[in-house]
């Protein structure tokens, strides 16, 4: 189904199922323990070996020698894979770094042999066994100095100039320019990397923990230099990915490896002290931010450039793109550079480019409020545009954030904030109230879906879409049971195969409403094939209540099935209503929080989030989206940060003690109000994403309440309190 | 984790002597911080001798009037029993401010006391660590320390001890009742239970290989205000970046101890003799040899801070 003009009056408006607040369907698998994660598929393969992956001791350089011959004779060792007794391999189009080291060795951590046993303990023990040389070499490991040397990124989209940025900033009265600076964070997900790999003659199935099952697939053939038809990919569910698991990893790249040296079946979960130099990162940023205004507020001249490193062939972090369109103002210029790095690959993590651009923005805009002299929450409204800045003559197809500041402002008692920092105080706590627009484009891609009827009257949706913890499997159950006029009780969803039609998958956001879409459009296409069967014109057929009806007739929808069932596949494909129109997510995120005035911890006391982000599919899992998106945000402002080793260049806080997100009594009391909105241009569902919106602007919402309590300006994440200790107030 | 042997032990001594046996033998207990170091290679033991099963584990009233804790009481047990929570405050509230709940249930008092450093390279084996690896260096030292010592640290190594219930255990005076192989038994105060680092930071406290603890004794309640102070980045379930114990007598005399800054628990009884004077006073001679690096050097003005808010506290 072609996706071309806004959306019309359909069967997802009845809201029967679709938009009810729905407990996700998988629930009790999860609660009970029963939902077969990755590693656990004793059920498909019984009878796995256990493979333990080695790292790389440095960080760059090469293998000089390798001694395997302890790690062979180990107890209960089948199997030592690497890079030289792997045989030739590929690369995946969307890694930066190869899979398996050696004996080039291009980050800490990179793994360089993968060692298989009939248990895990034995292959764990057996692998401190493999002996590795290496000719260490100088490596580029420290942004801050690397920045000069940055260069403008290859495909240069987030640079851009409109009007006279210089000449406007230059004769602005009121004037910010400021420098913010983003650490390297590691997405930290519960469940590790893992996969259980099994070959067949020269087909592999890989049963493996994935957001992007297609992406995936593609990629293993690719490195493994087999066709992608003799690939197979089972990810039913996902231990939280938050852009860790886009992409194909070395735990399933040496599964497979390890199964075929092994001649078995072979699992590998990464361990996880391996995991934040292993795997992906959000990279560290450095960002500059000029605004310039007049004296009333209207911002008339705005800049925003970003420093970010990567491996040679890795993309930059693009932090500058929600300037692009988040606020008006006649002369703007955005810029990224990139700069060489040889720590481990940096990719996507949870809401890329916006999170740590927004962490940044969002402060400036409450520093130029403050230079204004004006509320932080009038100067954003004061400063909104219906329109993209860069190219007017595209309206945004919906943004309701002027809506999402008033009403948070009004809920969280907004007014009672003092305007000047250090002020409030409730016994040994300094207290203060910050405020951030939140802000993520929403994107469309194709998303395909396969719909099945049984001659029972049940649904069976298959598409290899993933649940990420997200809620997945519940929101493509309410819209199948929404157009094919049935129950939730009657649908089955299965999911994360690739075998099935190819989906959105999960990530950017853009996973409900584009993966929703295209189950619409496959129902569209069963509805079609119902009433053809039935005799009904399919344009006057009504589907509800487990019936065809049209006129006065009236069939149970299980009779159309036939003896056979009836079978249709379709996906949602787009237009250009994206290049159109600005698809966005809108929202506003209130904090309070409380500093002690002595040892200067801060904790937050309480969050609200306000959303604008299309029609909500379903309330009750995408409050736990935002909830979890604010829970992160608390870490990116107030804790994680990977510490770099500039000499030996890795990331030293390596595991969950070192690396600190936040816990529960971190977490205060969190609102999350979506407004009511639908938006026909986005697709059929008229729905966006939120997944990621409530990550967006958190973290300086949570700065700028740290500066109102304190008066204590810190441009440099995480907030910390070692940052705020020299100029916090005399403690009697 | 490299195979290792494994038995139980009859009586403390048949398990100081199990461990004296084999040089590479350790004790188990809770085995929340040992089978942790031992997944990780970082301890490599041939042969565990488990001391769970010795009756070490009941909190036992001393004629002197204070009591004796079985080296293998857990640490939720301690923290929650009703003489320590009425006479000794400050320990029940190192114990809960230390790790997690389920952490607390397997933790034993001995145990407690011997966890090892949190210092980042001690745990990754590709890194030279003088603790881990005597001799091989000290990546910490001019490498990410913002956790490390600003006292009493040395050239080769800056390691923090990062007990909470050590700091109260200090404040109190606590003394370590051992048993030997040979079955002697002997008392040692806990200000010479942790050792410097100076040049053999692997040797951490005064026990002998085999030697066991059997219990940690408390003298008689020193009363007053009893407070523990714990601050760090996350409001629970992290190591302290500076702690502070303090014992306060309406007087304003009194005792500190604190946490989170050196190789062992950090008390000097010189400076406690400032404690009327305030919390600047007492910093400055509690901290009087600091030589912290540019990542923790904030851990000196928290620790004046801190105190200055325990202080205040105690006052009410
Ligand atoms: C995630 C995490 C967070 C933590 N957070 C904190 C915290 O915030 N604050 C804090 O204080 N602690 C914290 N801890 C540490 C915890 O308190 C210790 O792991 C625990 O107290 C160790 O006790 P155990 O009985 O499990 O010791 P074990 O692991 O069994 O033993 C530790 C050492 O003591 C030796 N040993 C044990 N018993 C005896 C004995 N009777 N005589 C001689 N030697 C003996 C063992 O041989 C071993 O070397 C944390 C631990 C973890 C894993
Ligand atoms: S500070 Fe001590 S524990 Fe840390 S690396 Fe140096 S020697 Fe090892």
């Amino acid at each position: 189904m072609k996706f071309d003009t806004p959306a019309t009056t359909n069967p997802i408006d009845r809201l029967a199922v679709v938009g009810k607040p729905t407990p996700r369907i998988d629930g009790p698998l999860k609660t009970t323990g029963t939902a077969p994660y990755a590693y656990e598929r004793h059920d498909a393969v019984p009878d796995a070996a256990y493979g333990y992956i080695v790292g790389s001791a440095i960080a760059k350089g090469r293998i000089a020698a390798m001694d395997l011959a302890d790690a062979k004779a180990a107890p209960g060792v089948l199997a030592v894979v690497t890079a030289e007794t792997a045989g030739p391999l590929g690369k995946g189009k969307m890694n930066t770094a190869t899979l398996l080291g050696g004996p080039e060795i291009e980050h800490y951590h990179q793994a360089v042999a993968l060692v298989v046993a009939e248990s895990f303990e034995q292959a764990r023990a057996a692998a401190r066994l493999v002996r590795v040389t290496y000719d260490r070499a100088d490596g580029s490991f420290d942004l801050a100095h690397a920045k000069d040397g940055a260069t403008k990124p290859e495909d240069g989209k987030s640079d851009s100039n409109v009007g006279d940025f210089t000449g406007a900033f230059a004769a602005a009265p009121v004037t910010l320019d400021e420098t913010y600076t983003t650490p390297d964070q590691t997405h930290a997900m519960m469940e590790p990397h893992a996969t259980v790999a099994a070959w067949d003659g020269d087909r592999l199935t890989v049963w493996l923990s994935n957001q992007m099952i297609a992406w995936t697939a593609g990629d293993l053939a690719r490195t493994l230099k087999m066709p992608k038809e003799k690939v197979r990919l089972i990810s039913l569910f996902v231990g939280g990915g938050f852009g860790g698991k886009l992409f194909l990893r070395a735990d399933t790249v040496l599964a497979a490896l390890g199964a075929r040296a092994a001649g078995r079946p072979v699992k590998v979960a990464l361990q996880r002290p391996l995991i934040a130099n292993n795997t992906t990162h959000r990279p560290a940023t450095i960002q500059r931010i000029r605004i310039g205004a007049e004296r009333d507020g209207t911002i008339t001249a705005i800049a925003h450039e970003s420093w970010s490193g990567n491996l040679p062939g890795g993309d930059p972090e693009t932090a500058v793109d929600q300037t692009k369109l988040l606020y008006a103002g006649a002369n703007r210029l955005t810029a990224l550079r990139l700069a060489r790095l040889d720590l481990p690959e940096g990719n996507a993590m949870r809401a890329p480019g916006e999170a740590p651009g927004m962490m940044a923005l969002e402060i400036a805009m409450d520093e130029m409020a403050e230079k204004l002299g004006l509320d932080p929450v009038e100067f954003r409204i004061r400063n909104d545009t219906q329109v993209d800045p860069v190219q007017p003559d595209r309206p945004f197809s919906q943004r309701q954030l002027v809506e999402c500041l008033r009403r948070g402002a009004d809920r969280f008692g907004w007014s009672k904030r003092n305007a000047r920092p250090g002020q409030s105080r409730d016994g040994r706590w300094l207290t203060g109230l910050g405020v951030a627009a939140a802000f993520r484009n929403n994107l469309l891609t194709k998303s395909a879906a396969r719909v099945r009827l049984d001659k029972q009257g049940r649904v069976t949706v298959e598409t290899d879409m993933t649940d990420i913890g997200t809620g997945s499997y519940t929101i493509i159950a309410q819209t199948a049971a929404e157009m094919m006029g049935v129950g939730l009780d009657r649908v089955t969803v299965r999911l994360g195969d690739s075998s099935f039609p190819a989906s959105a998958g999960s990530g950017g956001q853009w996973g409900a409403n584009n993966s929703t879409a295209g189950v619409y459009a496959a129902c569209v296409k069963l509805r079609e094939a119902v009433a053809g069967r039935l005799g009904f014109n399919s344009a006057d057929a009504v589907f509800a209540d487990g019936e065809v009806r049209a006129g006065n007739r009236s069939i149970p929808l299980a009779q159309a099935a036939g003896d056979n069932g009836l079978a249709a596949e379709d996906g949602i494909e787009y237009g250009d209503l994206d290049k159109r129109y600005q698809q966005s997510t809108f929202g506003a995120h209130f904090v309070e929080v409380g500093v002690d005035a002595a040892t200067a911890e801060i904790r937050v006391r309480r969050m609200l989030a306000v959303c604008a982000a299309g029609r909500i599919l379903n309330p009750l899992s995408a409050r736990s989206q935002v909830i979890g998106a604010m829970t992160m945000g608390v870490g990116a402002a107030l804790m994680e940060e990977l510490a770099v080793d500039r000499r030996a260049g890795f990331f030293v806080n390596h595991d969950l003690a070192g690396y600190e997100v936040p816990v529960h009594a971190d977490i205060p009391h969190q609102e999350v109000i979506f407004l009511d909105e639908t938006d026909p241009i986005s697709s059929p569902m008229k729905a966006k994403g939120v997944g990621e919106l409530g990550l967006c602007g958190v973290g300086a919402a949570i700065a700028n309440a740290v500066y109102n309590a304190t008066g204590v300006r810190v441009r440099d994440y995480p907030v910390t309190l070692d940052k705020l200790l020299d100029r916090m107030p005399e403690v009697g | 984790m490299r195979p290792f042997t494994y038995e139980r032990a009859s009586s403390p001594a048949a398990a100081a002597e199990a461990v004296r046996r084999t040089p590479d033998a350790r004790f188990i207990a809770g085995g929340t911080n040992l089978l942790d170091l031992m997944k990780l290679e970082i301890e490599t033991p041939v042969h565990l001798v488990d001391v769970n099963g010795l009756k070490l584990d009941s909190v036992e009233p001393t004629p002197e009037g204070g009591l004796r804790i079985g080296a293998l009481v857990r640490n939720t047990d301690l923290a929650a029993d009703p003489r320590v929570r009425r006479d000794y405050g400050v320990l029940s509230r190192a114990l809960l401010a230390g790790a997690s709940g389920q952490l607390r249930n397997k933790a034993t008092t001995a145990g407690n006391l011997l966890q090892r450093t949190r210092c980042p390279y001690f745990y990754d084996t590709n890194q030279p660590c003088n603790k881990r690896r005597p001799g091989s260096g000290c990546a910490a030292i001019g490498g990410f320390s913002r956790q490390l010592a600003v006292i009493g640290g040395s050239d080769t190594c800056i390691a923090t001890h990062p007990s909470d219930m050590a700091v109260a255990m200090r404040v109190l005076d606590a003394t370590v009742e051992t048993v030997k192989p040979d079955g002697a038994t002997r008392i040692i105060p806990i200000v010479d239970f942790h050792r410097l680092p100076d040049d053999t930071p692997h040797i951490e406290t005064a026990l002998e290989h085999g030697e066991l603890i059997t219990a940690v004794t408390l003298p008689k309640p020193a009363g007053g205000a009893q407070i523990y102070r714990k601050v760090r980045d996350r409001a629970s379930y992290a190591f302290a970046l500076v702690s502070v114990a303090a014992i306060v007598q309406p007087d304003g005399s009194g005792r500190v101890a604190l946490g989170g800054v050196a190789p062992k628990p950090w008390r000097a009884e010189d400076a406690e003799a400032e404690m009327p004077r305030g919390a600047k006073a007492v910093a400055a001679r509690l901290l009087a040899d600091a030589k912290p690096t540019h990542d923790n050097a904030f851990k000196l003005p928290l620790v004046e801070r801190t105190l200055g808010a325990v202080l205040a506290e105690a006052k009410g």
